[in-house]
């Protein structure tokens, strides 16, 4: 409350890439962490990798969702993680991936840097636990 | 610390990324944030600043996407700080201002950040001023400071401003009415905007009344009436500078129209400014304001520092309750040592 005392907020960027229009998922996530305190960017539909890079590195935040119905995760988060790198951000974002990617397409996710994948049917709670327990903390 | 140290270095060497970091350790108030915002000082001083204010919906982000873009056009580069509010509950926010920013995509030269205005009082205005210096001492030519207009916090934001523009969409009486209510006197230039819709000539028309009324009525000769010792020396001074009118511009953000003539009044008005040494003046009220703001909270956590010393302030209470004592004479008790200290120190100085 005292405005001495540090007023550290978890920041996220919902980001929705590439040709997708299913944003419902996008909408629920970004509510469900406004209710959990967080501050939410929405990056809107249809953007870029380069956009999402360039919206994650000058909000400075602390979690990048990526909602991805397409299956077009194959192309399009090594972009986003590529671009993140070159910033020098990758290591102190927590990459989040939602969506529908099948199994066999996770494992080359995760090596490059996805946290955590979060399909079908994982429920809010579960979700908002992982950001509060895996947020990078050093800032 | 010499990690803090490196950051501003790299901040000042034009990488994005630390003026990002700097911007959350601003408003995060990290340790040793203070020591940053010191260190940018001496940096800043460059940058013109335009404090965008309206009510939800007026089309505050589209314009100043279009804004951006225009100045980005003549080669301008540009920071923009959009403020949205925060659940007074749970301190969480959905910051939306960065969809509308839809033509400078790619371009890193538009600094584009998005704060939520975490809970306190006062606090707001500071973090944005601050984190306006990083944007200043990163080199950016144009900042632009964007807030829905309502209330106190969002007038002492868009205080800091060198020129503020105020945003009435067409048919809104209610907008007019909240104008009345305080924002008029903070506005350098008016902007209807969606000025394609029905009504917007209506309301230029309002506004255009309501800025002359403002020039007629009493209250405005008031501040210099008995002044000086010569009335009419007075009024001579209010109509050559104190009387500039606020310009009404009709823009239509969505496809930019009237975006240049706005640019061409924000630049008539800094020009203004400079001419009359109003932009100095202000300087000094603002750091003034900005002196003052600092004073009070950090006296403000002292006292709450004293206070957690002292065991808290629930004990003060119950006394209170009991009517063993009252609210006056804790603070008092509270403020007695502070007080105290600080009348010693002044008396050996001036020894």
């Amino acid at each position: 409350m005292s405005t001495e005392q540090g007023q550290r907020a978890i920041r996220c960027l919902v980001a929705k890439v590439g040709l997708d229009g299913h944003d419902r998922g996008a909408h629920v996530i970004a509510r469900a962490f406004r209710d959990a305190g967080f501050e939410v960017i929405y990056s809107g539909l249809h953007k870029s990798p380069d956009e999402i890079v360039q919206a994650s590195v000058q909000e400075d935040v602390d979690v990048l969702g990526i909602s991805i119905l397409s299956g077009a995760h194959d192309t399009l988060v090594p972009k986003i993680i590529d671009g993140l790198e070159e910033y020098g951000a990758l290591e102190d974002t927590l990459v989040l991936v939602g969506g529908i990617v099948p199994e066999e397409d996770r494992e080359e996710l995760y090596e490059m840097g996805v946290a955590e994948i979060f399909g079908p049917g994982s429920s809010m709670e579960e979700t908002i636990e992982f950001v509060r327990e895996h947020v990078p903390r050093d800032r | 610390m010499s990690g803090d140290e490196s950051l501003i270095d790299e901040l000042l060497a034009g990488e994005h990324r630390a003026l990002a970091r700097v911007i959350t350790k601003i408003e995060n108030r990290s340790p040793g944030y203070r020591e940053l915002v010191s260190r940018l000082h001496d940096h800043t001083g460059r940058a013109q600043v335009v404090g965008i204010t309206g009510s939800p919906g007026a089309g505050k982000s589209t314009l100043v996407d279009k804004m951006a873009a225009t100045y980005r056009e003549r080669g301008e580069t540009v920071g923009v700080i959009a403020i949205d509010p925060s659940s007074p509950y749970t301190g969480g926010a959905v910051l939306g201002d960065r969809i509308r920013m839809a033509s400078n995509v790619g371009d890193m030269d538009v600094f584009f950040r998005s704060m939520s205005a975490r809970g306190s009082l006062g606090g707001l205005s500071t973090s944005t001023t601050d984190a306006v210096k990083a944007l200043d001492a990163f080199g950016k030519d144009r900042i632009i400071v964007e807030t829905v207009g309502a209330g106190q916090n969002e007038v002492d934001i868009v205080r800091m401003a060198d020129t503020v523009a105020v945003l009435v969409p067409p048919g809104s009486g209610d907008d007019v009415q909240m104008l009345k209510a305080g924002i008029l006197e903070i506005a350098d230039a008016f902007v209807v905007n969606k000025a394609d819709l029905d009504g917007a000539d209506r309301t230029v028309k309002e506004l255009r009344e309501m800025v002359h009324m403002r020039d007629a009525s009493p209250m405005a000769g008031h501040h210099g009436a008995g002044a000086g010792p010569s009335g009419i020396d007075d009024d001579k001074n209010e109509d050559d500078d104190e009387e500039r009118q606020p310009p009404i511009i009709e823009t239509v953000a969505k496809t930019g129209e009237g975006v240049d003539e706005l640019l061409a009044v924000l630049a008539d008005h800094a020009e203004w400014l400079e001419a009359t040494g109003e932009r100095g003046a202000r300087a000094r009220r603002r750091y003034a304001d900005e002196i003052r703001t600092l004073l009070r909270a950090d006296s403000a956590a002292l006292v709450e520092e004293e206070l957690e010393a002292r065991g808290g302030l629930e004990e003060y209470v119950d006394a209170v309750v009991a009517r063993e004592t009252d609210p006056y004479s804790v603070a008092d008790e509270v403020l007695a040592p502070v007080a105290e200290a600080v009348r010693e120190r002044r008396d050996a100085r001036e020894d």
